[in-house]
């Protein structure tokens, strides 16, 4: 299985570099997600894929075979764009058969197709409604089932949930996750949000504010042990510690001295590091404590939601979050001494 | 509240300008035209009010019924010529960048500083023989001596697309430069080749503009007075003209009322089925 290649993928728009340095093996039939804050060029990206820019640079196989130059309407790729772009002209069965009229495929075929992409997306018998009679989620459907309906080698969507209300767009989420599954359709979605890229992917490409991809992996892989900070910091969020190596498995942190469990290669003594260690893993306890991987301060917030809690601690001038989920109340109030320990196989060394 | 209709009479002050301008300067005049077509006429002298249909009666001649045809098709084919051009040359401009879509609407709407006179006078000129562009041609060696395109059907026809062009851009182009760039390319992404997407997306997505568009034109052109004189040859001439001939050389007002009654209504006919048409599907629809 070849999958999808980017090799060397550089585009520019004038002097204006909006995606440079891809090289990317999609396998078939992942759910890949690209990750990354707004002027990325996530979006640039898929639309490299799609055929609607040509690269600069570097080539794009699929299935080994160049691709690089075919037009866009000769791709076969089905995609969803932002606006979800439905014809408002023509009702949603013709909307949905578009691409099988372009091949000129009868009419009962067509209806038939059409029938089945509706119960698909659970939209049975809508087949002669008006676009604009449609709710924001039904137009949602309708696009991702117009994508589908020619089988397309690759289904692209650009960030197409970006537009639903927070409930619907993560019962859209799952719906589109299982669809796929279903499909085993290799599947590329662009989006911001990192929760929609956990929830959904098999894959995730974080693409940084200098366009270039930061790491790739199962989301998972990412949010345990990111490549550097930007992934640290953008994936969920993260208790980044300015530091000195000072040990083949050891970080000093201001006075605290940490253990890590897990020192990347190539981090010599005296190497300034940046130790990552998610909210959730951070343990609060009440008191000052001093040892190896604790942190005495004082607390400086605690945001209770009643799901989870927040502690915010101020380890002379170490900032550090812990988030919990306590059955009872929290141990500690704000202005309590408390200690913050951290567990080392919790902390992620990164190169600063 | 928002969206409360405005109660009393002062909320309706507003609109009480725009409503007796209109009524003085434009149902006034209509209303006494109409009454005129039913008057009578005096024969070397004006007309004596009164209620008689021979004014419409006399309309039914051979030259009335053929200039009411000619201008008719005149107007269509002008709406159909510019429509046509003027539609994929608008949805060029709007997938233009920003300075070159202002220049480009800064030269078109600069035509629309001349007046039709001096328009009509230029493609006289242009278009003749002895001075015209064909002369030009000859030079090039593209044809072999100089031809006389003028007076004649497509010379006026020319005439009133050049005047008519850049209303029909201007009345394009709001609607197409509104028009979401990623239709055309889902079009793409499902498979249609760039021509289909322009016919089966953009043109059919933007259906309403090109009625809109077409009937402007169309409208614009039935008034059509001076070119039909400058550039056609008297057969070419419309019903404009032979109203004004009617009412101020063979001093008939009655008769040119009448003909300017029965023309609008078969203008304004044309122009609801039209709009019909264009919308038909859509209503058939929901």
């Amino acid at each position: 299985m070849a999958g999808l290649t980017l090799e060397n993928i550089e585009k520019r728009f004038g002097s204006i570099v909006a995606v440079s340095d891809v090289n990317l093996i999609l396998p078939d039939g992942q759910f890949v997600c690209f990750l990354g804050p707004s002027g990325c060029g996530k979006t640039t990206l898929l639309r490299l894929i799609a055929g609607l820019e040509k690269p600069s640079r570097g080539r794009i196989l699929l299935d080994q075979e160049d691709i690089t130059g075919t037009p866009a309407h000769k791709r076969n790729f089905g995609m969803v764009f932002q606006s979800l772009a439905l014809f408002p002209h023509l009702t949603v069965g013709e909307n949905i058969t578009y691409s099988l009229r372009v091949r000129k495929i009868d009419k009962t075929t067509r209806q038939q197709r059409a029938n089945e992409l509706l119960d698909l997306v659970k939209l049975s018998g809508l087949s002669d409604r008006h676009i604009s009679q449609l709710s924001g989620g039904q137009r949602q459907r309708i696009a991702m089932a117009r994508a589908l309906a020619i089988e397309p080698r690759l289904f692209l969507l650009d960030e197409p949930l970006s537009a639903l209300d927070a409930k619907l767009r993560e019962d859209m989420q799952l719906e589109l996750r299982m669809l796929q599954q279903r499909l085993s359709v290799t599947t590329i979605l662009v989006t911001h949000d990192q929760r929609e890229a956990m929830t959904m992917s098999d894959l995730v490409v974080v693409m940084g504010p200098d366009n270039r991809i930061h790491q790739m992996g199962s989301p998972l892989e990412i949010y345990r042990s990111p490549a550097d900070t930007f992934v640290a910091d953008f994936i969920g969020t993260s208790n980044l510690l300015d530091g000195t190596c000072s040990g083949s498995r050891t970080v000093t942190i201001g006075r605290a001295r940490l253990e890590i469990s897990d020192m990347p290669e190539g981090i010599n003594p005296d190497t300034k590091v940046t130790v990552s260690v998610r909210p959730e893993e951070v343990h609060v306890r009440p008191g000052a404590e001093e040892g190896d991987n604790r942190l005495p301060g004082r607390v400086s917030f605690v945001r209770d939601v009643g799901s989870s809690v927040e502690i915010y601690l101020d380890c002379n001038g170490i900032q550090i979050v812990s988030q919990s989920t306590p059955k009872g109340r929290p141990a500690v109030r704000q202005g309590d001494q408390a200690t913050a320990e951290l567990p080392p196989t919790a902390c992620v060394v990164l190169r600063s | 509240m928002i969206g409360e209709k405005p109660k009393g009479v002062r909320a309706h002050l507003t609109v009480v300008y725009p409503a007796l301008m209109l009524a003085i300067f434009f149902i006034v005049p209509f209303g006494l035209m109409a009454a005129v077509s039913f008057f009578h006429r005096q024969p070397g002298g004006f007309y004596v009010t009164g209620f008689e249909l021979t004014n419409y009666i006399n309309l039914y001649t051979a030259l009335f019924g053929r200039t009411l045809l000619f201008s008719l098709l005149l107007a269509g084919l002008s709406a159909a010529v510019c429509v046509s051009i003027g539609f994929p040359f608008t949805y060029f401009i709007t997938r233009m960048k920003r300075r070159a879509q202002v220049v480009w609407l800064v030269l078109l709407m600069s035509v629309l500083s001349l007046s039709e006179v001096i328009v009509g006078f230029a493609w006289s000129l242009l278009l003749s023989r002895t001075a015209g562009l064909s002369n030009l041609f000859v030079w090039l060696g593209l044809i072999a001596r100089p031809v006389a395109w003028y007076p004649g059907f497509a010379a006026l026809l020319f005439g009133i697309c050049y005047l008519a062009f850049p209303y029909t851009v201007l009345v394009l182009y709001p609607p197409l430069s509104r028009l979401d760039p990623a239709l055309p390319e889902a079009a793409l992404t499902l498979g249609a080749s760039p021509l289909r997407t322009f016919f089966t997306v953009v043109v059919g997505s933007l259906r309403n503009a090109i009625v809109a568009a077409f009937v402007m034109v169309f409208v614009f052109t039935l008034g059509a007075y001076l070119l039909p004189q400058i550039l056609g040859r008297p057969r070419h001439w419309t019903l404009s003209v032979l109203i004004t001939d009617a009412a101020i050389y063979q001093t008939n007002m009655p008769l040119a009322a009448a003909m300017a009654i029965f023309f609008m209504g078969v203008s304004l006919a044309l122009v609801v089925l039209t709009m019909m048409i264009g919308k038909g599907k859509k209503v058939k629809a929901i």
